[in-house]
Order: structure tokens, then sequence, then C-alpha cells
């Protein structure tokens, strides 16, 4: 990101094959075939996710109802959001709601890659059946399972209809449970995924470990959870920010399951925010709402080039 | 599977070094059937759903009522089918899911082809044909890929409204261009940086510029990686919901929004039968892709995964 072409550079021939990612590949500083090709490139890139995102945040410091105006009220957008339930219920539910689909999901995707690492017998006929949810839209997701848990018709009294009568499954009846109704629907949808990309993880541990743990008689579930596991630290980040940047725009399951409900018991950042665009007119109350949802994500970039620049420095210090 | 089997399977398994070993020879019994165990429990979790599906939509409404949600119906119906494709309701339109299912293949069909050009031209420009900025521009992108949706859309909406194109097909296909652009650039860019340079330089000394390079060596290459932004693409574009809803307007409503309205729709009874068939419905494409492309989706979702 950081490497731009410096002048008068070129890879050496017998070079260029291994050092190719690395060395400018530009003979010119300035192409202008190459600046016309990428128009739309710079007008997404500066248009929509540079000036947009400023639009954005300088409506939420005005007082936009339904068309968007420039008359700023200061922070008082802000002063009203955090004094609204609704929308810190709603971060409370994306808190909880990432929480646990993104911890439920690396457990039972690292399980299932575990297992699938048995040496079995039709793996890629389990491998098709745990991913094939992935396919299918979040909206069907979430449709299913909300007839699935269906109080009166679905797994509750088809259960009920085989003897256990007190048998009690429909979270998405009660305020208390209809948030974990939401991740079981959610991990349906993404587990097979982790389980694919920690797969190739495990895939990719060099097998003199596994001689290795063998000789010294490490139990093999003790070499999967104490040898393996920190060493795909790739693959567990990847599957993190994979599920991370979902969480984050979690919206068409909330609305195919629940609408939010019952009560603002699912409600989610980006329903309110749509919702303040639209139904309720309030264009200015959105967009503050957008600017606090853009923070996580300035958080966890400036956190990750700090990294990288105490790495280097490290590096360099060495 | 038997015991012998797998005592046989295990005995024949000469040790290759494309994995981890299964355990040892001694647990085998017990541990082999405790890791079918719980692979086969999970795939019926995985499959339940599917199965719920097929089942409710095929069974008539009377028999939904009396519950028992897992079993093949007694009498088997294809009406709920037929209803969720051509007279279902949303709203007081009642011509069922195939205004949403045409409007999802046009809104696809132009979309997928728009977003892959453009990202392979930034792929292309962004490994051989740097400018002063290019790698800012593309730094711009990446952020971009992790931005929840809602922080631009409505400044989205205005400008797309200045310029008329809201709730215009072509305003679906530009949003769809713009969101897509993130991955699909990096995954071509990623692409075209793997290619020996010795490729491009050959094209410079036959005197090929920018785009007679792109088209005569550069397009050629890049078929395996563009069948991977397909599926990509076209799973995505058609599963999409939220810019159908906010975008698309009432003309060019996708079939996942469609589908949403016919099942949320909460007047007269709720036929479960028919949200059941008009799901299945909407699933059918992306499904259909999944099940042919097989191993090309996999390196697809790790391709979208691949770091910048």
């Amino acid at each position: 990101m950081t490497q731009i072409a410096e002048p008068g550079e070129r890879a050496a021939p017998g070079f260029a094959g291994t050092a190719a990612e690395r060395k400018p590949r530009t003979r010119r500083k300035f192409n202008i075939q190459s600046v016309l090709g990428t128009t739309p490139m710079i007008a997404t890139a500066i248009g929509v996710f540079v000036i947009c995102i400023i639009f954005s945040i300088i409506w939420s410091f005005t007082s936009s109802k339904l068309f968007p105006n420039f008359n700023f009220i200061g922070l008082q957008q802000y002063e009203r959001l955090w004094r609204t339930d609704r929308w810190i219920i709603s971060v409370q539910n994306v808190f909880v709601f990432g929480a646990l689909s993104m911890v439920g999901g690396m457990i039972f995707g690292y399980l299932l890659a575990v297992f699938m690492d048995q040496r079995i017998r039709q793996e890629d006929l389990f491998r098709s059946i745990f991913l094939y949810p992935f396919a299918m839209s979040l909206v069907v997701t979430g449709l299913v399972w909300q007839w699935m848990f269906d109080p009166n018709l679905g797994i509750q009294s088809a259960v009920r209809q085989l003897g256990w009568t007190n048998f009690e499954f429909a979270p998405l009846v009660k305020q208390e449970t209809a948030l974990y109704g939401l991740v079981l629907g959610g991990l349906w949808n993404g587990v097979g995924v982790t389980m694919a990309i920690m797969l190739a993880g495990l895939r990719g541990v060099d097998s003199e470990i596994w001689k290795a743990a063998k000789v010294d008689g490490i139990p093999t579930w003790k070499t999967y959870l104490f040898i393996v596991l920190p060493m795909m630290k790739g693959a567990i980040a990847t599957a993190f920010i994979l599920s991370a940047t979902g969480v984050v725009r979690v919206f068409d399951i909330v609305i195919a399951m629940t609408q939010g409900g019952p009560g603002v018991s699912t409600q989610m950042p980006a329903i309110y925010v749509i919702q303040h665009i639209t139904d309720r007119a309030n264009v200015a109350q959105g967009m503050a709402a957008a600017t606090m949802m853009l923070v996580p994500v300035m958080l966890i970039i400036g956190l990750q080039y700090l990294f990288q620049w105490n790495a280097k420095r490290k590096a360099a210090r060495i | 599977m038997t015991a012998e089997a797998i005592s046989s399977r295990l005995a024949s398994g000469v040790v290759d070094s494309s994995g981890p070993r299964g355990p040892k020879p001694k647990t085998v019994t017990v541990g082999r059937i405790g890791v079918y165990a719980f692979l086969i429990l999970s795939a019926l979790f995985f499959l339940m759903p599917l199965w719920v599906m097929v089942v409710t939509s095929l069974k008539t409404m009377p028999e939904i009522r009396e519950g028992h949600l897992f079993n093949w119906p007694a009498l088997l119906t294809f009406d709920p089918w037929l209803k969720a494709w051509d007279t279902a309701c949303t709203g007081r339109d009642c011509n069922g899911l195939k205004p949403g299912f045409w409007n999802s293949v046009k809104i696809t069909a132009l979309s997928v082809p728009v977003s892959i050009v453009i990202a392979m031209i930034n792929g292309y420009a962004l490994s051989f044909w740097k400018y002063k900025g290019s790698e800012l521009l593309f730094g711009i992108l990446i952020f971009g890929a992790f931005v929840p949706y809602q922080v631009v859309i409505y400044p989205l909406i205005i400008g797309m409204r200045e310029l008329s194109l809201f709730g215009t097909l072509p305003g679906i296909v530009i949003v769809h261009t713009i969101f897509g652009m993130p991955i699909l650039t990096l995954l071509y860019r990623n692409f075209f940086a793997s290619l020996p340079i010795e490729l491009f330089k050959a094209g410079r000394v036959d005197g090929a510029g920018f785009w007679g390079i792109f088209f005569r060596i550069m397009l050629p290459m890049s078929v395996p990686i563009t069948i991977v932004a397909i599926i990509l693409q076209v799973t995505g574009i058609w599963n999409d919901f939220l810019f159908g809803t906010v975008f698309a307007g009432r003309e060019n409503m996708p079939m996942t929004v469609q589908l949403n309205n016919i099942v949320t729709t909460t007047t007269g009874i709720r036929e479960y039968n028919v949200n059941m068939a008009a799901t299945i419905l909407t699933a059918a494409v992306p499904l259909v892709v999944y099940f042919i492309s097989g191993k090309w989706f996999v390196r697809g979702i790790a391709a979208g995964a691949v770091k910048g």
C-alpha cells in the first residue's frame, strides 16, 4: 500500500521472477491510458468512499429532517442518539450478537475442521453440506429459521408431538431469547466458511510438526489445541475479519427473522440508520448513528497500523 | 461404515504428506465412531432447514396446521410452488415471485459483467501501470471493503437522485459495481501481480501499449480467476437485500426483497407452504451455482478473504 513507483528503478531480468511483487513495474510515472482505464476506480474511491463518508459526517452535525440541510447544531444529534434507548439497545445487541456468533463460529468451525481432518470418507460430501447454506441469502436463512422457530407449528410443536410435552424451543417469541435465535440462524449460514478457512489452515501446517508431536507422545487433541491452533494465525485472522465485517453490517437476517422485535429486543445499529433515513425521515439522526458505526472500523484499522508500525520499528532495531 | 472397513482403510493408508495424521490405531473404533457421529450430527443440523423447506412447500395447509414439521407430506401438492411463482401477493400486487425473478436476472446479468470488467482493468493497471496516487486509491478502496454500508448509503442516494439514477436499473447496477469493486479489484490485482513480469515485458517489446497488452495477453490469461469472480458476484448480487430495498425502486425490486415482502405480508392467512416454496425458488439460483461450481466456490470465498 505504501509503495509508489520510483522513476528509473527497474527489476534486473534474472531477479524479476522472485521479486516481481515488490518491484515497481512501471516504466513511466504517468500513463494516461492507465488513468483513463481506472476512471471508475478513481470515481468510486474518491466519490463514494471519501466524499460520501465526509457528507455523512457533515450531515450528522446538522438538523436535517426529511431532506438534508446545512443548518449546523453541533453535537445535539449525538447527545440525542446516546439518550435513545433504542440505539443503546441496538449497540448492546450488536456486541452480544457479534461476540456470540464470532466465538461460536470459531469454536464450531474449528471443531468441524478438526473432525474433517481425520481422513474421513466422503470429505467432499460433508464439505458441501456444511457450506451450502452460505450460498443462500441471509433473507432466505432468516425466513427458514423463523418458520422452524414458529411456536405453534415449528420444532417446538414437532418435538412435543413426539411426547416431550414440556419441550420449549421458540426463542423468537421472547424478548430475552430472540437474539440467540438470530445467532443460531447466522451460525447455520456462516459456519461452513469458517470451517473451510480453518481446514485450509490445518492442511497448511507442516507435517513435521505432527511427527514431532507424535514422537513426544502428545495426544492428538492436545496437539490440535496447543500446537497447531497457535500456528494458524493467518486462517484465524481471515475468519475473524470475515465474520467481524459481517457482524457490523448485520441487517438482512434481522429484517427477515424478527424485524427487530419482539419489542426492540433485536434492534441493530444498521437497522436504526436505515429506519431514520427512510420511514422516520430524520436524516441527521441516522447520519449520527452511521458515523458511530464507522468508529469501530476506524479503531481496528488504526490498531492494525499501530501494530505494523511497531513491527517495522522492531525489525529495524534488530 | 463398518469397523473392518475403517481398520483396513487405516492399514492401507500410506502416510502421505498432504495432511496431519488421524488418531492412533489403538483408539480406532471408538474414536472413529465419535468422529463420524459428530460429523453426521452436524450434517443433520445443516440439512434440517433444507428438508423442512422442501417438505413444508409440498404439504397442504390443513396438513401443516397439524404440526409434524419434519414429516414427509401425506398428500403431495405442487400448488404452493405454482402460487409462489405466479399469484402470491405482495401488498396489492398478486403476480407471485416471477417479476422479482426477472428483475434479479436483469440486475445480475448487467452488474456481473460490468463490475468484473472494471475490476479487471483496475487490477491490471494497479499491477503493471502504477501511476502517482494509484496505490493510495487502492488503499481507499480496501478501506471501503470494511466500511459499513450505512455510512455511505445516504449521500449515495442523494447523489443518485441528482443524476436521476435513483430507483432505476442502471442505478442499481452502478451500486453493485461500486460495492463489488474493492474485493474484485483486490482479487485481480493479486492475480496479475502473481504473473511473471516477462509476459508484460514481451508485450512492451512488441510495441503493445496499455490496451494492447490488456486485450492480447492479460485478458486470455485471466480466465480461471474470472470464473471465481463470476461465482462471487452472481451469488453476492443475487442474494443482496439492502441495496435492492434502497436503490432498486418498485419497478426493479429484486427477488430477495419481493420474497421478504411476500412472507411478511400480514394480511390474510399466512400460507407457510407458499412461503417456503417462494424461499426455495429464491435460493435456487445461488444453490445451482454452488453445486455446479463446487470447489471453485470455496476458492471464491478464500479469494474474497485474502488480505491485501
